[in-house]
């Protein structure tokens, strides 16, 4: 073989040199994410002046010309409405919302009984908190005690009648109170009848399979509203004359099976996507049916599909504000009764706070719940890597 | 999963318990159940709206504590359910309510195809328009609306009394149509429209929740008949005479001069009819014929005064709206009221 | 127990019960005589309740005369027409904001995912910050907002804003002027089916010679000026059959011009630019699940990268974003029935005035089914049909 001449082969590292000017400090920055092009340049300018526009308006409707106190609408009224502020003006009227605050989250559930719906609320927080936290201990106990315990709890503090509690009938619920009695037994009953919907989708037996399929198509195909339409004047019919359902029920009962339907097909996505080998592993162990989906499948489906669950949950908690078509008042429903139904208030800004404030709330909440989702989502993800 | 199955329908059955049992004998399901369940709007001022307490106030709410009397000798056995123009008649037909009171105008259709059966006019309307005068300052008559933009609440009578109207005056007119009232007055104050159109009553109440009352005025056009009254399902004919009954009593009663304060003292009173109105004849069996206790008639004025009282405690000068009683007095009084003869 | 014996003569007998085909068709029949049971106790009991209160069934109600006046409508309609009529009105009505909701939360959409993967820091950002603000807030809420919270604060019709070409903007809505077609304009109408057939055929021999000989043709330029131009030209042909009917103050309303109202912008605005949040989502997951590959292939081959996003990664990410696509078109259609709440009149609403007026429910609730689901049959077909067409072509 050939020898190889190593004479001009360095024998030590060159030092590292610093990077060139143009690289590296919030000049090179600015020119590498702003102005890197002409037609960037051109956006980032557009994109800076559209900012520079809207942003001061929009800080300046909501905080700094915004009214803060006051005890009715003459607080938010210029002086060619009748009122004191000077023409022209446009800003939040906050004193709306703080006026109104124990309605839109009660509804008129009686004063002297708010401890209830706020009792059960910390308990809610108490019990979710620690089931949403991966590392907490004691999941099992936890997770009945959210699902299977609560709801009695939750019942009997909100509805009362029994226990020495004075009984509060459901027409008198409103505001968030509602919005969250929905979604939670939207959620609670839609994943135990969305696992048997896709189960049932994915069974062998024809008239199962044909009856689910049926089914998830159908209230998939139609609006919400015409599913808590029919649950709210066909049920009556359905029924033995004389038997009448609450509001609420009606309601509760359109949402549970409107999510159920959607909650199937998340569901089933995670069945589709569990190996064949995992089937037959279970049934040469000599499982039942049931003890193979219980056991085996899906354990490993649900998990594979949780942040399609939770998903399903954010629509589930958004489409609860449908509720106000059939004339019920969830939170969204009681701001808008406030807006349009009462004279108290009626300024030309009372629309726009009272929904920017239930957007906020509504917002916060989605967020959260997105914001949690994907963070399962990194979770589950680096698991199955490994 | 199985657990909360059945725990959820648990907590669903029992909310489901909570709901009433009516059948064809709606009187004996009411005394069964203690209470008269009486379907009233959500919130027109005059007719049934809650005040700021949160108690139902108005002359269709007063008139189911009229039959709670009759029932129970008590005005408070009864509770409201608030309903639109679209779910009153199926709370009604489903059971969900015993008596619907709100504002509901009586029609061949709705005493047949919808299987309702009304039992009285407690008030005599008719429908009108509301404009605001300071956007429209030469409009005076309803005839000028001609090309005007119109706020009424959908699913009404006013909806195609709108129509006719506008039709058989060869006027063009843009509806804007609105499936709640509060939204249909929302938008005409915020402007989204020239004229506000529903029952003449419900213009004065609408007229003060505006945000400047003086602005708006009442054309002087009625154009419909509009006989608003209480109704009950068909097919039971005893709760029918009962809460029919009810409503001749409270007339009968302004006629006679009974009222909420004078009631115990006209007990005694020699003269026969009131006598017999008020159950003090010996041996009467009025009131347990018609299903009720013989004092029935005493226990609804005790509870809400005669008619008059309730109009003018309710929408005439008692009130904020401060309507005439005009065709709503008793015949007596060149009015419509008129009570058939207790006896 | 322990002392049982096994008895391995008679496995056919006990085998019965615990045949899995035979528990399985058990199950079924149960399972059927179950629902059957059900339905017919629910039919029953709906046949008791209508009769007992005399509510007349079948659906011969539709040809009666409605009686009511709808003010945003497609077709001719009046109190005198049919209540069948009224339901035409609200189904061309909800077609007409569902179709001009897709198409412009799909531009809306587009520009917005494609604009979260822009390296541009603030594009980047303010895509993020629209998407996430509002795919957190519900689409009841965005419309009530630009209803009554936007809309109802524009100026009353004597002040309204006057905007180019004779429009104005009002709480009564968007008006702009209507051409009139006079006597001659058909000459127009051939002048544009001329350009666009003219524009497919030069596009097609474009085609044809770029790929025999490599040579490009500007093929947008002409046909734009095509389509521009022959229309033109049989507008100078027929003699200027056209004029402008212009919006005039009338003693209420604007009158003349063509008159979009209120109502119909916020739900138009508010289902697109909400929907527009979501396929934002679904653009970005697309065009990332595009491999790295390719775009590398395209700088090698000298694309610039609006060329590349257009020639070489936008048609491969369509395979990803066509079937989710689908569905948010299908919220889109479905979330237009919250018309109702701001007195649009889209089917539901149109169909809940008529539940009024007649006490039809149960015949209201099939046309709901009907329609809808029909509406939904529909995309998924023509999206599948797309699908396949877009689908990857192997040789």
């Amino acid at each position: 073989m050939q020898e190889h001449d190593m004479s001009w082969v360095r024998t030590e590292m060159t030092l590292a040199q610093t990077a060139p000017r143009s690289q590296v400090g919030p000049g090179a920055w600015i020119r590498r994410s702003l102005f890197s092009t002409p037609t960037d340049s051109v956006m980032t300018i557009l994109a800076a002046l559209v900012v520079a526009w809207a942003l001061p308006q929009i800080l300046n409707w909501l905080f700094f010309s915004a009214i803060w106190s006051g005890a009715d609408r003459t607080a938010c009224l210029t002086t060619e409405q009748g009122g004191q502020l000077p023409a022209g003006w446009s800003g939040a009227c906050w004193p709306f919302v703080t006026s109104r605050f124990g309605q839109f989250m009660f509804g008129r559930y009686p004063l002297e009984e708010r401890w209830r719906p706020i009792l059960t609320g910390i308990i809610f927080v108490a019990l979710i908190v620690p089931l949403m936290i991966p590392r907490a201990p004691f999941k099992r106990l936890n997770a009945i005690l959210f699902f299977v315990v609560f709801p009695f709890i939750a019942f009997f503090l909100l509805v009362g009648g029994a226990f020495g509690l004075r009984f509060v009938e459901t027409p008198l619920w409103g505001g968030l109170l509602v919005t969250l009695v929905i979604s939670y037994v939207g959620i609670v009953t839609s994943l135990p009848i969305g696992i048997l919907l896709a189960l049932g989708r994915r069974s062998k037996m024809p008239a199962v399979k044909l009856l689910s399929v049926v089914f998830i198509e159908t209230v998939r195909g139609v609006p919400l509203v015409v599913v808590l339409f029919m649950a709210s004047f066909m049920l009556p019919l359905f029924v033995p004359p004389g038997v009448t359902f609450d509001k609420l029920l009606r309601a509760l009962i359109g949402v549970a099976l409107f999510s159920s339907a959607y909650m199937a097909e998340v569901i089933r996505g995670g069945l589709q996507a569990i190996p064949k080998g995992q089937y037959e592993g279970a049934d040469s162990l000599g499982l039942g049916y049931w003890q193979k989906m219980g056991l085996i499948v899906m354990p490993q489906a649900l998990t594979l599909v949780i942040p399609g669950i939770v998903n399903s949950f954010i629509s589930l908690f958004k489409d609860t504000t449908l509720v106000l078509i059939i004339s019920m008042f969830d939170l969204l429903g009681v701001v808008k009764q406030n807006i349009s139904g009462d004279p108290t208030w009626a300024t030309p800004q009372t629309a726009k706070t009272g929904y920017v404030f239930a957007a906020a709330v509504f917002w916060i909440f989605c967020f959260g719940m997105s914001r949690y989702s994907q963070y399962m989502e990194r979770r589950l993800d680096t698991g199955h890597k490994r | 999963m199985k657990h909360i199955a059945i725990s959820v329908l648990g907590a669903a059955a029992a909310i489901g318990l909570m709901a009433s049992a009516a059948s064809a004998d709606t009187l004996s399901d009411v005394k069964a159940k203690g209470f008269v369940q009486c379907g009233v709007n959500t919130g027109l001022a005059g007719f049934s709206a809650p005040n700021d307490k949160g108690e139902w106030t108005g002359i269709d709410v007063d008139f189911c504590r009229a039959v709670a009397a009759a029932v129970f000798g008590d005005g408070t056995k009864v509770k409201f359910t608030g309903l639109s123009a679209k779910d009153r008649f199926t709370a009604l037909q489903s059971g969900e309510i015993d008596i619907l009171s709100r504002n509901t105008t009586w029609t061949i259709n709705r005493d047949t195809a919808l299987g309702l059966n009304f039992a009285g006019v407690t008030y005599y309307d008719g429908q009108g328009f509301m404009i605001n005068s300071k956007k429209l300052p030469g409009v005076n008559s309803a005839l000028q609306l001609s090309g005007a933009a119109i706020c009424v609440q959908s699913g009404t009578t006013t909806e195609l009394n709108l129509a006719d109207y506008f039709k058989a005056n060869k006027m063009e007119y843009n509806p804007v149509v609105f499936e709640k009232f509060e939204e249909a007055n929302a938008a005409y104050d915020a402007g989204r429209c020239d004229a506000y159109t529903t029952d003449q009553s419900g213009l004065y109440a609408v007229r003060l929740q505006m945000s400047s009352p003086n602005d708006h005025v009442v054309l002087p056009e009625i154009i419909s008949k509009e006989p608003l009254g209480p109704s009950v399902r068909q097919g039971d004919d005893k709760w029918l005479d009962i809460v029919k009954w009810t409503y001749f009593a409270l007339l009968n009663a302004e006629e006679a001069g009974v009222t909420q304060a004078n009631v115990d003292e006209m007990k005694n009173s020699d003269n026969p009819d009131i006598k017999r109105l008020l159950g003090s004849e010996a041996e009467t069996k009025i009131g347990t014929d018609l299903g009720v206790s013989n004092d029935w008639v005493v226990n609804i004025v005790k509870a809400t005064g005669n008619y008059g009282e309730i109009f003018e405690r309710n929408v005439g000068q008692g009130s904020p709206l401060k309507i005439a009683r005009g065709i709503n007095a008793l015949w007596t009084k060149g009015g419509l009221q008129y009570g058939m003869p207790i006896r | 127990m322990a002392q049982e014996v096994y008895h391995e003569a008679e496995p056919a007998k006990a085998s019965l019960l615990y045949d899995p085909k035979v528990r399985g068709i058990a199950f079924q029949v149960i399972l059927i005589a179950l629902l059957v049971l059900g339905i017919w106790w629910i039919v029953d009991n709906t046949i008791v309740n209508l009769r007992r209160s005399n509510i007349s069934t079948g659906f011969g109600f539709l040809r009666g005369r409605s009686g009511f006046d709808i003010s945003d409508r497609m077709i001719d309609y009046g109190s005198d027409s049919s209540y069948g009529r009224a339901l035409v009105v609200g189904i061309l009505n909800t077609a007409v904001v569902a179709i001009s909701g897709i198409i412009t939360a799909t531009i809306v959409g587009f520009l917005v995912g494609v604009g979260r993967l822009s390296n541009n820091w603030l594009i980047r950002k303010l895509a993020m910050v629209y998407v996430e603000v509002f795919r957190n807030i519900p689409p009841l809420l965005v419309i009530l907002f630009w209803y009554q919270g936007v809309l109802a604060l524009l100026p009353n019709v004597r002040d309204s804003f006057a905007l180019p070409f004779g429009s104005f903007l009002n709480n009564r809505g968007f008006y702009f002027p209507r051409f009139v077609w006079g006597d001659g304009s058909w000459l127009i109408l051939a002048g544009l089916l001329a350009g666009i057939l003219l524009s497919w055929y030069v596009a097609r021999r474009a085609y044809a010679r770029q790929m025999a000989t490599g040579q490009r043709f500007p093929v947008f330029w002409t046909s734009l000026a095509l389509i521009v131009g022959m229309p033109l030209l049989g507008y100078f042909l027929g003699g200027l059959p056209v004029s402008m009917d212009f919006p005039q103050k009338g003693t209420f309303n604007l009158t003349g011009g063509t008159n979009v109202k209120p109502e119909f912008l916020s739900l138009f605005l508010a289902l697109s630019f909400y929907t527009a949040s979501f396929i934002a989502e679904i653009v970005r997951a697309g065009i990332v699940g595009v491999p790295k590959g390719q775009t590398e292939a395209y700088s090698a081959l000298g694309l610039r990268s609006g060329q590349g996003l257009r020639l070489v990664v936008i048609p491969q990410a369509m395979r990803i974003i066509i079937p989710p696509l689908t569905s948010q078109y299908l919220n889109l259609t479905k979330n237009s029935s919250l018309a109702v709440a701001i007195g649009y009149p889209d089917l539901y609403a149109i169909g809940g005035t008529i539940l009024n007026q007649t006490g039809q429910a149960i015949e209201v609730v099939v046309i709901f089914g009907i329609v809808y689901l029909g509406i939904s049959i529909f995309t998924s077909v023509l999206m599948n049909w797309f699908n396949t067409k877009m689908a990857l072509k192997e040789r």
